[in-house]
């Protein structure tokens, strides 16, 4: 009996051993590695960023990988196709790069169980999926104290996107980081409900100068809140990529994302097989965050103490959320002493204090 | 709210109605003589990266602008040769032509994403746009937006108060009637169908190089549809036509600001407001249906066959 069971086992092992060959029978040769983006590269935004990664981790792993990206791939079922057709031609890597990929990718991964996928911004992970995102927030809390330094009429203006954890996240970030250098500020907050409507965006940008704000940011893809601040003569704050060349005046700095170093380490890690279903969230200290194009008009002091926080972020002695938090009707939502745990930060429906309007339902 | 807010409001307002003013009265002027060419947003597109293009290399605002037109007006003409020429369906031949533009504008503006210019400058005019709030509210444009009020005057005193225009309108009543007393229906049509090619071309120009000077594709972002739709509800008459696209701008930008004061009203239902808002009030101002019958091109959208007669 006892012969028996150890046969079984011996054959599990075998079986499990030629799987994890087949897995990686193609690891010889270079990988391949797809990319599905949401919108075209461009030359700034959401996707210029995941390209600019993907280019960095092609020199960074020169000879051993080899990469595609497929643009412009809309959210839904055509998103399944596209990545069902990279995984059936040969790629074992495929990142998706957009939140509304998350069912599709799930869904093509469960198909393709030999091969590695990697969603951006999402929350759902399966045996051979993981997710990965940036800590932006971190990088809001520092241009938040850009703003709040270099506006005259303590009135910020923010042109958002849709009402998701993540956009409130920002305002809230930007918001603290403003208010940790200057009480009095307001943060407006317009909603064009769309991603990508440079029409919407300038609109919004323009109301928001209108009533007072004199420093602009974004969470939206166009450059079109840049451009409207350089041409009111007000200061923005630009997000994703540096756009100082769309707004070289009015852009006071920008928060840049990048994922170099994410997607180095993770098709390393397919490389040398160790690679693992895991939620990547990096932020300022492993690099993923940036402030970039700082404008020469913001003096030394207000530069000096913004690099004094980035550092603090990354030792861990600071942190956006540190408590006392209080929201918009004045309860204490962190306690002084601590601060927010990630669970938190990824659930956020409010707004903290200092931003005016309500959050849309 | 403060009188320079309404006034900020209604500046910002026209600027915002501008495309669709110009995509709108060419195809109002393209269904008076009987065709429904439902390509307007591809159009727009095409128009909006020529000239963008156009604009880019040579710097010129006019070779943007005539380059606009004529890319407008040649995908117009592709749709009068399959709808004209070739009889093709109307309202699948329009369909076919947006899905076309938004293709070809993302082809042609591929080296231009998110590449920016420095816009069109408002015409400064001596003394007047000094003058208050008269100052800011009428003279404080750039030129292509005076020149959409133009085109509006050119366009009604045509249609209403010329020969040409009153053939044209007959040619959309009753074709037949038309070519029996020997006019060209084909080629008139085509005229009118090149003409809301090269004014929707006009309004992607305006929309690329003047109010968003920057390319992305699909920036037209629905703007074709939401003219077609400014037409029909207009009751086909070019005042009521730049009424309802100066009241939609008006509306989308003071939801806007409704938002910026901290308003409780939820932002998804103040993005509806400009589209309900500006239906109810062109259907109700033209509630008539006697006024519909007499203004309604009564051959719109239908293939004519002059052999025939």
């Amino acid at each position: 009996m006892k012969s028996m069971t150890q046969h079984v086992v011996a054959g599990l092992v075998c079986l499990a051993c030629l799987a994890a060959f087949s897995l990686s029978a193609v690891a010889g040769d270079k990988l391949k590695v797809g990319f599905v983006y949401v919108s075209p590269v461009g030359d700034a935004g959401w996707t210029y960023q995941h390209d600019q990664g993907r280019q960095i981790m092609e020199k960074n792993l020169a000879g051993q990988v080899e990469t595609k990206f497929i643009e412009s791939v809309p959210e839904g079922a055509e998103a399944e196709r596209v990545i069902r057709d990279l995984a059936k031609s040969g790629y074992d890597l495929i990142f998706t790069t957009s939140f509304g990929y998350m069912n599709p990718t799930l869904k093509v991964a469960k198909m393709f169980p030999g091969k590695y996928f990697e969603h951006s911004t999402g929350y759902k992970t399966a045996k051979n999926l993981g997710t990965y995102m940036c800590r932006y927030y971190e990088g809001r809390y520092l241009a938040g104290i850009v703003a709040g330094k270099m506006t005259k009429s303590n009135t910020l203006g923010y042109v958002a996107a849709f009402p998701i954890p993540e956009v409130i996240r920002g305002i809230n970030a930007y918001t603290l980081g403003a208010k940790s250098v200057n009480p009095d500020i307001k943060v407006k907050v317009i909603w064009v409900n769309s991603w990508f409507d440079p029409g919407k965006e300038r609109e919004a940008a323009e109301a928001l100068i209108t009533q007072g704000a004199d420093v602009i940011t974004h969470h939206t893809d166009s450059t079109a809140p840049v451009l409207t601040a350089e041409e009111k003569g007000v200061y923005a704050i630009a997000y994703h990529s540096d756009m100082s060349k769309y707004g070289p005046k009015a852009q006071l700095t920008a928060v840049t994302h990048n994922y170099g170093d994410i997607y180095t380490k993770i098709a390393k890690s397919v490389l040398d097989k160790s690679w693992k279903s895991e939620a990547i969230w990096n932020g300022i200290k492993e690099g993923a965050i940036k402030l970039e194009g700082m404008n020469a008009a913001v003096p030394g002091d207000v530069v000096a103490l913004v690099e004094k926080t980035r550092k603090g972020i990354a030792e861990g002695s600071i942190h956006p959320f540190q408590g006392p938090v209080k929201d918009q009707s004045g309860k204490v939502v962190v306690a002084a002493g601590k601060s927010m745990s990630d669970k938190e930060l990824l659930g956020m429906n409010y707004y903290v204090e200092g931003v005016q309007g309500n959050i849309p339902k | 709210m403060d009188l320079s807010l309404v006034l900020h409001i209604m500046v910002a307002a026209v600027a915002a109605g501008t495309p669709f003013v110009f995509a709108a009265l060419g195809e109002l002027v393209t269904e008076k003589s009987g065709v429904l060419n439902l390509g307007v947003e591809g159009m727009m597109l095409v128009g909006a990266i020529t000239g963008f293009i156009a604009m880019a290399k040579s710097g010129s605002l006019l070779l943007a602008v005539v380059s606009g037109m004529a890319a407008g007006a040649a995908m117009a003409a592709v749709f009068g040769v399959l709808t004209l020429t070739l009889m093709a369906n109307q309202v699948a031949s329009g369909l076919a032509l947006t899905i076309f533009g938004m293709g070809l504008s993302a082809f042609l503006g591929l080296d231009y994403t998110s590449f920016a210019l420095p816009g069109v400058a408002e015409l400064h005019l001596p003394l007047l746009s000094d003058l208050p709030v008269i100052g800011p509210l009428l003279f404080s444009y750039d030129v292509l937006v005076y020149s959409s009020v133009v085109l509006f005057v050119a366009v009604s005193w045509f249609l209403y108060k010329t020969r040409a225009g009153l053939l044209l309108r007959g040619i959309g009543e009753a074709p037949e009637s038309a070519h029996a007393l020997g006019y060209n229906v084909i080629g008139i049509r085509y005229l009118a169908v090149l003409f809301g090619g090269a004014m929707a071309g006009l309004g992607g120009v305006y929309l690329s190089v003047a109010y968003t000077p920057v390319w992305v594709e699909g920036m037209v972002a629905g703007r074709g549809w939401v003219s077609l739709a400014l037409v029909v509800f207009a009751t086909w008459r070019p005042l009521r036509v730049m009424a309802g696209a100066y009241l939609f701008g008006g509306i989308t930008i003071a939801q806007f600001h409704v938002q910026g004061f901290g308003i409780e009203i939820p932002s998804q239902l103040l993005s509806m407001l400009p589209y309900i808002a500006t239906i109810i009030v062109l259907v109700v101002i033209s509630r008539d249906q006697q006024t519909i019958r007499l203004n309604s091109p009564a051959s719109l959208g239908k293939t004519y066959h002059p052999e025939n007669q």
